[in-house]
């Protein structure tokens, strides 16, 4: 397949999805915004699986977290319930310690190191 | 009223810049390419979402959790996108056939092993 095939057929997918979440579909206004980080973390999820060595997946793991973590202040904004924020403060925080862990492991050393 | 129009508007901005990222983290040929791609999605994705809520909320409890978690992602992620990137270069990642320079690699390679005696 060459590369302005892909190109377009890429193109197209985007301006569809975009096209029909924003003017097809009846949705709640913070389900529009939702279902575009959504359509992000099947992207992201695409490369935890598919990735071709372990440094993509860590990075993709580590991207996941900070999604969710828009993802629960769009929650707080939709639902006026300040619980999800305490949420995304924690999950931000193993997120990051997650990330430093795996790296870690990574290079090979210790994890007390 | 304006207090939701800008918090909506930095939310948006956020948006597309996660949407862009993730884009990014799938087009890019390298990890370290998708690794630079990605850090975007932190700093102005997400980081961005959270300000729109702070702008949006104000001075409440809400806000201020937003506010708070902001700054620790602003403050944690370069940390762990360094580290990441560190890791995957001294396990032997290979970079991208395009790659013009690679200024880590000659550094580790001459002379005496000076970054492995100061931090072990």
């Amino acid at each position: 397949m060459n590369k302005t095939l892909r190109w377009v057929i890429g193109l197209v997918v985007v301006i569809a999805f975009f096209v029909i979440n924003f003017f097809v579909l009846e949705l709640a206004f913070a389900a529009r915004l939702i279902n575009i980080l959504l359509a992000s973390a099947l992207m992201v999820i695409f490369r935890v699986m598919f990735g071709p060595s372990a440094a993509d997946r860590i990075v993709a793991v580590d991207i996941f977290g900070i999604l969710i973590v828009g993802l629960l202040a769009i929650l707080y904004i939709h639902t006026d319930a300040s619980f999800f924020l305490d949420i995304a403060m924690a999950w931000a925080l193993q997120s990051f310690i997650v990330s430093l862990g795996l790296a870690k492991f990574l290079e090979g050393r210790r994890l007390d190191d | 009223m304006i207090r939701e129009v800008i918090g909506y508007i930095l939310i948006g901005f956020g948006l597309a810049f996660d949407f862009f990222g993730a884009l990014g983290l799938v087009r890019l040929p390298d990890v370290y390419n998708r690794l630079q791609a990605a850090t975007k999605c932190v700093t102005f994705g997400s980081a961005g979402i959270l300000l729109g809520v702070f702008v949006m909320k104000g001075f409440t409890a809400g806000g201020f959790k937003a506010l708070v978690c902001m700054i620790f992602i602003l403050l944690t992620s370069p940390v762990a996108a360094h580290a990441i990137s560190r890791a995957a270069y001294r396990s032997g990642v290979k970079t991208a056939d395009s790659t013009v320079i690679d200024t880590y690699g000659k550094h580790l390679k001459g002379g005496e092993n000076i970054e492995d005696a100061k931090d072990s």
